[in-house]
């Protein structure tokens, strides 16, 4: 039967898309490979030896600890204020008509789909022109603003969910806006807009072209990976700090995911 | 009688849209008010006017003597059920029902106990630990029924509560919709663009049609006496007669209506007559319904089934009391 | 108070409700006015600033910014090493966008019509992973790869294939001195980083593409190249030319890629770094970057056309 011949893939296909989706994510496990090793000086293949030394090594490196916390401090704080003017943004957008409704959408997308490097270099010339010094607060600001696509990418595909007639069930039964807001709204968006929040965490961690520009001094974890990259010291140990930043910003990734799963996509696939 | 709600000369335009027209209307209390019309009549706008979604453009609404212009939904002592039910899907059934008791701060077992009552009362006792998602279509009207009637508000609207319904259900429904309302009192407002469903349960029905009411009257009247070709067209489909053909019958040059239960194959005995070619039949059960022509024009009737029909494009005799021609007035 | 309708919460949180409820318009100015006011003065207002400065430009002698109108900066962009990096630049973009394009298809096309249940989202995890993997823990992973004494070199040894590994590697301009000094490795690198954004989109179209299109062209006598030439990939081509809108820009802006797997010729986006860097010549790193943002403006448009907006 014609049905029978469809549900199976050609053999050289199946061979091509699992070799493909294997390409993919082999250089990663590679990575994981490498930070057992126990040569320092080089990429050499296969690793002479195999060791957990550098994970207490980097742990213990002020470097690594410093760069680790601003990059939390970065991440948490920029995520903040996404989640919330994100939300507003996202709760404005899908529930009024208004003039220039169509350019706002617009201009949201803009932050994640220009390259970072326009990002990076607009929020550079803007701080040089109002001779702004930079500091943890430039940082923030341009992570800030590409956090606020992520959250009000998700916010508004959740609010574009929950039927308009819930809210009027709510004032009918005798809420006014806030309770409406609190009693309904809130709880039905609420996965929504951690996912959000966890998808802004996770490029925030490991943005590094917009903050090459927006840092004078300041190293977050990409910085100082990008360092390690270019003049490199102990090599395993940036392996081990690859790792951590892997797990950090995969676990939110996957949080994400399974919190929106049922319906939309994980939106803010754009980078 | 006390009137519930009164429409005073209300409009309700969007932009050069005027969903409602001017549209002059009152309810009394304790009646079953059906709105009735097709879609993009104005009923459900009216009805949105009623619970306070939608504002008036100009007229003047009152709800027992009140004006209702500028107060909100969540003032009004009105109550809707929803097309959709707009079950909140966050809550369970019996948290969904005691919703309106919860926000004006009725204190936790009080709500709870009038939350189960109302429950009983819709007869899904006991369901009050469900999630609305693992209820059946029947089952979350009654909720959305429940969780209006606990706060026992003196005016309840229901849109088209029961379009999504299975036949056998909805009459259920009605039924049960009806005693609900006699042993409350309370006055009861239902959209609908069934007519059968406004004609078996209402006590009085207003047609709408382009934003206006086009009649306004009891079920008999409305379906009995329409007053124009739209009204006896759209309320249980009579035949509608042009004034040529109604000269030809009655010598009076009128549009005219007249009822197809009212109109079968005669021979002689009946005052009535009219020559038509059959068309087709229809087994309709016990009655088989007759389609015929005459003058460029269908003309339906009714018969007992096991009475012989003859063929299509036979000649036949349509026979019916001629006080039963109705005559409608000119407009549409 | 009547008896249906009451006065409610008097409080402050009551009045300021009823005042929202009754004029929508504040409510909606007071949501967007934060939101909105900082894309518009942080985002927007930057952007200006940068093509401000692209009207400007740097003295020679001095090193200082001249903050006089001027066209002699974009000029510069007309100079043979300037228009050598734009040109760079351009082809690496058009080379990996169509190699991820040719890739990223079959994955995606299994994906779309034979992956069901949980395998669809297996293989959906299974591209989203990467696709938010840290960029540059992938870039350096390549890093290591790439490497003269790493896994590819030891591949080939193994395989006794050293010899094609050399040849490719003698080919000029593209070639080097190991996989990670040279352009096929900045390519290698470049695909691998943006293959899942071609192969999310050309999913999703080919996904709209209902199964029984295909039976009809094989039930009208088309064999499957036939089928495949004349309605599967015409179908596809939108969410291609989607694809292809963030593979091509993406390329154009990076800078991190070139640096860290390539020769030491420059690329736009490392130019631009080098230029605001020691270099101080914000005019020119301004001028420098509105070239990627016009080349995307005009493929953009093209894109709209082709109807690739609707098939992200």
């Amino acid at each position: 039967m014609r049905s029978d011949k469809e549900s199976q893939a050609p053999v050289w296909l199946k061979l091509a898309a699992a070799g493909g989706l294997a390409f993919l994510h082999l250089p990663i496990l590679l990575i994981f490979l490498y930070a057992f090793t126990t040569e320092d000086k080089s990429y050499v293949f296969p690793p002479p030896g195999l060791t957990t030394q550098w994970f207490a090594i980097a742990w213990n490196r002020p470097d690594v600890r410093e760069a680790l916390w601003l990059s939390v401090k970065v991440a948490s704080i920029a995520t903040i204020i996404a989640m919330v003017l994100g939300t507003m943004l996202a709760a404005a957008v899908s529930r009024s008509k208004f003039f220039g409704r169509e350019t706002i959408s617009l201009l949201v997308i803009l932050p994640i789909a220009l390259p970072g490097i326009i990002t990076g270099i607009s929020l550079r010339s803007a701080f040089g022109l109002m001779d702004i010094p930079f500091s943890i607060w430039t940082v923030i600001l341009g992570h800030a603003t590409f956090c606020i696509v992520v959250v009000y990418n998700n916010a508004v595909a959740r609010f574009r969910r929950v039927s308009g007639s819930l809210i009027e069930a709510s004032m009918d039964l005798g809420a006014d806006g806030f309770q409406t807001f609190r009693h309904v709204i809130l709880p039905n968006i609420s996965t929504a807009l951690l996912a959000g929040g966890m998808l802004a965490f996770a490029l925030s961690f490991d943005e590094v072209i917009v903050t090459t520009f927006t840092s004078g001094q300041q190293q977050t974890l990409p910085i100082w990976m990008l360092e390690e990259l270019v003049r490199p010291r102990q090599r395993p140990v940036t392996n081990v700090v690859a790792i951590a930043v892997v797990i950090v910003t995969l676990i939110p990734i996957l949080a994400a995911f399974y919190l929106t799963r049922d319906g939309d996509q994980v939106a803010g696939q754009g980078k | 009688m006390t009137i519930a709600v009164k429409f005073d000369a209300v409009s309700r335009h969007f932009g050069s849209v005027r969903a409602v027209d001017a549209v002059d209307l009152e309810i009394a209390e304790g009646e079953f008010f059906a709105m009735l019309g097709p879609s993009g009549s104005g009923k459900t706008t009216c009805l949105r006017l009623i619970a306070g979604f939608e504002q008036p453009t100009s007229g003047h609404l009152e709800i027992f003597g009140d004006r209702a212009e500028g107060v909100p939904p969540y003032r009004r002592n009105v109550n809707t059920v929803f097309q959709d039910y707009a079950l909140f899907p966050h809550l369970t059934v019996l948290e969904n029902v005691a919703y309106g008791l919860m926000v004006k701060g009725v204190e936790r077992s009080l709500r709870r106990k009038s939350a189960e009552d109302a429950l009983a009362m819709v007869k899904l006792p006991g369901y009050g630990a469900r999630k609305p998602s693992q209820l059946s279509g029947g089952q979350r009207q009654r909720v959305a029924l429940a969780r209006a009637l606990v706060n026992k508000p003196r005016v309840l609207l229901l849109d088209e509560p029961l379009g999504a319904l299975d036949l056998k259900l909805r009459e259920q429904m009605q039924e049960e919709l009806k005693i609900l309302q006699k042993s409350l009192g309370i006055t009861f407002i239902f959209v609908t663009h069934d007519q059968g469903e406004a004609l078996s349960m209402a006590d009085r029905v207003a047609v709408f049609n382009d934003g206006k009411i086009v009649q306004a009257g009891s079920p008999a009247e409305v379906y009995g006496k329409p007053r124009t070709r739209f009204v006896a067209d759209f309320v249980g489909s009579s035949n509608v007669l042009t004034p040529d053909l109604t000269e030809k019958v009655s010598g009076q040059r009128r549009w005219s209506s007249l009822r197809p239960e009212q109109v079968s194959l005669g021979s002689s005995k009946n005052n009535g007559l009219l020559e038509a070619r059959m068309v087709a039949a229809h087994y309709l059960g016990s009655t088989t319904r007759i389609v015929t022509e005459v003058g460029g024009q269908r003309i339906a009737g009714v018969v007992q089934t096991g009475q012989s029909i003859p063929e299509a494009g036979a000649v036949v005799q349509l026979a019916f009391d001629k006080s039963a021609l109705h005559y409608l007035e000119d407009q549409p | 108070m009547s008896a249906v309708l009451n006065s409610g919460n008097q409080g402050v949180t009551g009045r300021l409700a009823d005042r929202l409820w009754r004029q929508p318009p504040v409510l909606l100015l007071s949501l967007l006015a934060l939101p909105l006011g900082w894309l518009i003065i942080v985002y927007i207002g930057s952007l200006v600033a940068l093509l401000w400065q692209s009207f400007y430009s740097i003295d020679e002698m001095s090193g200082l910014v001249v903050p006089e109108f001027t066209l002699k900066t974009y000029g510069e962009l007309f100079t043979p090493s300037n228009l050598d990096i734009i040109l760079r630049t351009l082809l690496m973009s058009a080379a990996v966008t169509v190699a991820c394009a040719i890739l990223a298809f079959p994955i995606a096309y299994f994906a779309a019509r034979y992956a069901k249940g949980k395998w669809k989202a297996l293989f959906y995890l299974g591209v989203m992973m990467p696709l938010w993997s840290s960029y540059l823990v992938k870039v350096y992973a390549w890093k290591l790869i790439l490497a003269k004494e790493g896994i590819v070199t030891w591949i080939f040894a193994k395989l006794h294939l050293t010899f094609l590994l050399d040849a490719l590697l003698s080919v000029p301009v593209i070639g080097g001195n190991s996989l990670s000094i040279s352009y096929i490795g900045t390519f290698l690198v470049f695909v691998y980083v943006w293959i899942p954004f071609m192969i999310l989109p050309v999913q999703a179209a080919l996904e709209r593409v209902p199964g029984n299109l295909i039976e009809a062209s094989a039930d009208l006598g088309a064999n499957s190249s036939q089928t495949f030439r004349n309605v599967i990939f015409p179908l596809a081509l939108p969410g291609i030319v989607a694809g292809s809108i963030f593979t091509f820009s993406l390329t154009m802006g990076d800078y991190i890629i070139p640096q860290i797997i390539g020769s030491s010729r420059l690329f736009i986006g490392q130019a631009v770094y080098a230029q605001q860097g020691t270099a101080g010549n914000i005019p020119l790193a301004a001028a420098l970057t509105v070239v990627p943002v016009v080349i995307m403006g005009i493929y953009l448009t093209v894109a709209k056309r082709m109807g690739a907006f609707d098939a992200l």
